[in-house]
């Protein structure tokens, strides 16, 4: 038998030379001799070791990392196709603390499996969900969604189970299932770990979607920014047609799905559901009035379920372990668990997925490492560009839904960015009225024309320009905003804005009091 | 700092074949002309505007409707980048690790400004909102490929030798 090698695809570790350093252990193995097969798996999501390189041995998968290809020929040396020592022998990878103490469900076979063999996802688990869902009625899929208590990860944690029962319920000669995979919040990148680690899981998932509410066609809206996960995706596609999973008759069951995948071009705006469908649909990205909602009249007019890739890559533990199991983890109205994303100036980010709960420290300091620089923490934003921002103080929050709403702070897709004590706070409030100004569907006079006046207010505020009447105005502008758009990015790019105004003033150069608001 | 005016650009010698070829693949598909848009751009490397109203008629859309949608998508270029497209994020994650040095930095090198292609057509700089990898900010791309925890000198490398492919 051959010795197989692990060595990420993931785009992350292909981000730091993983595609160099699986040549050269190819080209070691030929000069050696060595009869050797390197599986490009996804990554475990341990991206300061990356690129990480596992060894299959009679004990397990152990782990080298940070690997280079000047690496490769000393560990052939040290014997690690055995799993023998080496300065960068990370241990039995599922012996690693920082994976041990995870509870990994959607992400379960991401980094483990070969992502584009479907006997490998056989082999550990893949496919569990869809046999059970086949066996079952549309109406005991969408209860089996709901009583598990799934919640939507794209950002705004509708639940699931509700939306499928309105899709279920709107009769239609044709419905949807699309997929948001335009993961565009900065500090996020679960979605691409799974669509590139484990793409037949999405699969799964979505063809669990289509038989629970009556859909025979699906979309897969890709942001343009992930050329890897559209190769793995495409890839998968056509495998998954070839077995049979995908076509005329889901494995046999006489029941038709497929999946259609789309490239988006570049606006952060088209991950909102209803611009997305506008993008589906071949026009411009400009969100759509409510109601009625997509899941009543969605993509071409008809019922869809729209719901993003962590939230469909969650559909196939739940039915293959049974709701309850799901439901068991979590705290509150906040179900199941949550893949965190660990970004920023942190020194061990990456990939954590656990039950919510989780406090943020525990996320920033045990699993991150406090920052990268060294230098104490100053602030976290979670939730992306329209999170708000956290001061150090405040990071005993545990990580669930209501906890955070009540601090004007949201989940959103879990993302997590660690900002140092030289981040200039004033700075980061007139980026996010930029970004705002920048990615404005324009549909709003207030989203589009206030943030241009938002820049130019805190820029005045920095300036040191009659401050105490431009804070005022730029609170103002911030109500407008909120009060007055159609959607978030134009009604929550004053949270980020106004956290920073409140927990950092001194940052626009006011006393603390001065600021007004209080936490 | 020298931006780019070009008075007159001439479509490439292929533009009609792979103009054609668009329309044929996806000119009957539901909501067809972003996969369209996107084929010919990644066929030309841009959406020479004088192809559009071939694109609008064939998909029975006004010229106006075709524009309402190039001009909506930051990814659709109506002019030919430079040889060299580099991109850098710009989003919160690569900020925190110094993403706006590294802007500085690569301006001054280049000498040339963002969303710009250098008057010798062998550059063009833009920015970029988050590329997935923010937990090796910061993140840049260079002609499609990803490079994570990118330094100012790790950046001058890049710019230096052709992008490393597998
Ligand atoms: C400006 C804006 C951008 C959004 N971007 C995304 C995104 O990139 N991915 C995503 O899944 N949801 C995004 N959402 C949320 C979607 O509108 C929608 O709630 C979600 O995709 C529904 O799926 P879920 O219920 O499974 O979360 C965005 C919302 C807004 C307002
Ligand atoms: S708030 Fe902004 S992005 Fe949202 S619909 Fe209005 S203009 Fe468009
Ligand atoms: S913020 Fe730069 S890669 Fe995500």
């Amino acid at each position: 038998m051959s010795a197989i090698v692990y060595v990420p695809g993931d785009a992350a570790a292909r981000s730091l030379g993983a595609d160099a350093v699986a040549r050269t252990i190819r080209d070691e193995a030929a000069r050696l001799g060595l009869d050797l097969r390197v599986v490009r798996n996804g990554s475990r999501g341990l991206m300061w070791l990356e690129p990480l390189v596992e060894v299959s041995t009679s004990g397990g998968r152990v782990a080298y990392g940070p690997v280079a290809p000047g690496d490769v020929a000393g560990l052939f040396a040290a014997g690690f196709l055995t799993g023998a020592a080496h300065p960068l022998r990370q241990g039995h990878t599922d012996a690693i603390p920082w994976l041990l103490r995870q509870d990994r469900l959607a992400f379960a076979r991401v980094g483990v499996v070969d992502p584009l063999s479907l006997d490998d996802w056989r082999a550990h688990g893949g496919g569990r969900g869809l046999d059970a869902a086949l066996a079952m009625a549309p109406a005991a899929i969408v209860d089996a969604i709901s009583r598990s208590g799934l919640r939507g990860r794209g950002g705004a944690g509708f639940p699931t189970g509700i939306k499928w029962k309105t899709v279920l319920d709107t009769p239609a000669p044709q419905k949807y299932v699309v997929c948001n995979a335009d993961e565009g919040d900065s500090g996020t990148y679960s979605d691409r770990m799974l669509m590139e680690g484990d793409p037949f899981t999405l699969i799964e998932g979505m063809i669990i979607a289509g038989l629970g509410v009556g859909a025979t066609k699906a979309y897969i809206y890709l942001r343009s920014e992930y050329p890897d996960c559209e190769r793995v995706l495409l890839a998968a596609l056509d495998r998954a047609r070839a077995a049979g999973l995908l076509g005329a008759s889901v494995l046999g069951s006489g029941r038709a799905f497929d999946i259609v995948l789309r490239r988006g071009a570049g606006a952060y705006v088209c991950g909102e559901e209803t611009a997305l469908l506008e993008s589906l649909e071949g026009k411009r990205g400009e969100v759509r009035f409510r109601p009625p909602v997509p899941a009543q009249v969605g993509l071409f007019g008809m019922p869809t379920a729209l719901n993003n890739v962590v939230t469909l890559g969650s559909v196939p533990a739940i039915l293959a372990d049974g709701p309850d199991a799901y439901a068991a983890r979590g705290v509150g109205r906040s179900r199941g668990t949550l893949a965190f994303q660990l970004g920023g100036n942190i020194r061990h980010g990456g990939l954590v997925e656990v039950p919510f709960g989780v406090s943020l420290a525990t996320l920033v300091n045990d699993y991150g490492g406090g920052t990268a620089s060294g230098r104490p923490i100053r602030a976290v934003q979670v939730g992306g560009p329209l999170g708000a921002f956290l001061p150090a103080s405040a990071l005993d929050i545990p990580l669930d839904y209501e906890t955070f709403a009540a601090r004007g702070a949201i989940v959103g897709h879990g993302g997590i960015v660690v900002f140092d004590d030289t981040v200039d706070m004033a700075k980061m409030a007139r980026y996010a009225m930029e970004f705002c100004a920048i990615e404005s569907c324009g549909k709003c006079t207030p989203c589009r024309i206030g943030s241009t006046r938002g820049v130019e207010v805190i820029d005045r505020i920095r300036n040191g320009e009659r401050r105490p009447q431009n804070v005022a105005l730029l609170r103002d502008l911030c109500d407008t905003m909120t009060g007055a758009s159609l959607c978030a990015l134009g009604g929550m790019t004053a949270w980020p804005v106004l956290s920073a105004l409140e927990h950092f003033p001194e940052d626009f150069g006011l006393r603390p009091a001065a600021a007004g608001g209080g936490s | 700092m020298p931006t780019h005016t070009r008075l007159e650009v001439t479509p490439p010698p292929n533009t009609d074949e792979v103009v054609q070829q668009a329309i044929e693949a996806h000119s009957r598909e539901p909501g067809g002309l972003l996969p369209l848009l996107h084929a010919i751009q990644d066929g030309l490397g841009w959406l020479p505007p004088g192809c559009l109203p071939r694109v609008a008629a064939a998909l029975n859309l006004s010229r106006a409707e075709v524009h309402g949608v190039v001009s909506f998508y930051h990814d659709f270029r109506t002019e030919p980048p430079g040889r060299r497209v580099v991109r850098i994020c710009r989003a919160e994650s690569c900020q925190a690790m110094g993403a706006e040095a590294l802007v500085d930095h690569a301006c001054a090198r280049l000498g040339m400004a963002m969303h710009s292609t250098r008057v010798d057509d062998a550059f063009t700089l833009e920015p970029v909102y988050c590329l997935g990898n923010c937990a090796l900010s910061p993140s840049v791309t260079v002609d499609g490929t990803l490079y994570g925890k990118v330094t100012p000198a790790r950046l001058d490398v890049l710019l230096d030798q052709p992008a490393e492919s597998e």
